[in-house]
């Protein structure tokens, strides 16, 4: 029988594999990537807990605006890695550091 | 222990369809096969959605996911990319200290899974959850469903700025 664990785990298995991403990638959409996938995870956690721990669909609200504001984050986060390609003719993250002293 | 049922094999099957491709998205040398697999995360979790009983959730997954973001991200790849380079399309630098970081962060929080005492409650048969979503947002979540529009909204006009080379000169 699939319980709550099952899905906290492949929940779990998501946001770790996201984490390396975010940490390893030097490509900025490489980096968005593994946002989303941290944002999928939540997700999966939200809808588990709203079906096996509380039984109301509080958690589909906010697994849907978890959604739109990731599509928001999309949106802007490509939009400065276009910027960034314009202005350092790459989007690794490493070559942008104009700022550092 | 008996034999699993039909449905723990279906749940079984996509979960490892979401892991899978999410390893190629972590691990893959070339960013447009990166974008690819994600696709199929996105897919299985929407059908993870499915067997949360969260059917509109799944939809809006499919549909914004696969059919937004995901666009999105392709286009971007193709917009800033020597694609045949893979060498530095998906360079991965430091990966022994960022596996170690995940190991710690994993078990801690594989330990918090297990071992914590999470309150169950009765689990509703499976049916449509559009209605049941559309009556809260209009009246429990109604300010934050106004301003995800605000905020939606300055995002549009943001990208439009950002990413226009004439305005940023």
């Amino acid at each position: 029988m699939i319980g709550l664990h099952h899905y906290l785990i492949v929940s779990l298995i998501l946001f770790l594999l996201g984490l390396f991403c975010v940490l390893t990638r030097r490509n900025a959409i490489g980096i968005l990537m593994g946002v989303e996938l941290v944002l999928n995870s939540a997700n999966i956690n939200y809808l588990a807990f709203a079906r096996y721990s509380s039984g109301g669909y509080d958690g589909q609200i906010f697994a849907i605006f978890v959604i739109m504001l990731a599509a928001a984050e999309a949106v802007i986060g490509l939009a400065i890695v276009l910027g960034m390609y314009q202005t350092f003719q790459t989007i690794d993250v490493d070559a942008a550091d104009s700022l550092r002293g | 222990m008996s034999a699993p049922s039909l449905s723990d094999l279906v749940f079984f099957l996509i979960a490892g369809l979401t892991v899978v491709s999410a390893g190629g998205v972590a691990f893959s040398r070339n960013i447009v096969y990166s974008a690819f697999s994600l696709m199929g995360t996105f897919l299985g979790v929407a059908g993870l959605y499915i067997f949360l009983a969260a059917d509109f959730i799944a939809l809006v997954q499919v549909l914004l996911y696969v059919g937004g973001i995901l666009v999105l991200l392709l286009f971007a790849v193709m917009l800033t990319h020597r694609i045949g380079d893979i060498r530095i399309s998906n360079r991965a630098v430091g990966s022994l200290p960022a596996l170690a970081a995940i190991a710690v962060v994993g078990a801690v929080m594989a330990k918090a899974v297990t071992s914590a005492e999470w309150h169950a409650a009765e689990v509703k048969p499976p049916g449509p959850t559009a209605a049941h979503i559309g009556n809260l947002f209009l009246t429990d979540y109604l300010l934050p469903f106004e301003l995800a529009s605000v905020v939606l909204l300055s995002a549009l006009i943001g990208a439009v700025v950002l990413s226009r080379k004439e305005l940023r000169d």
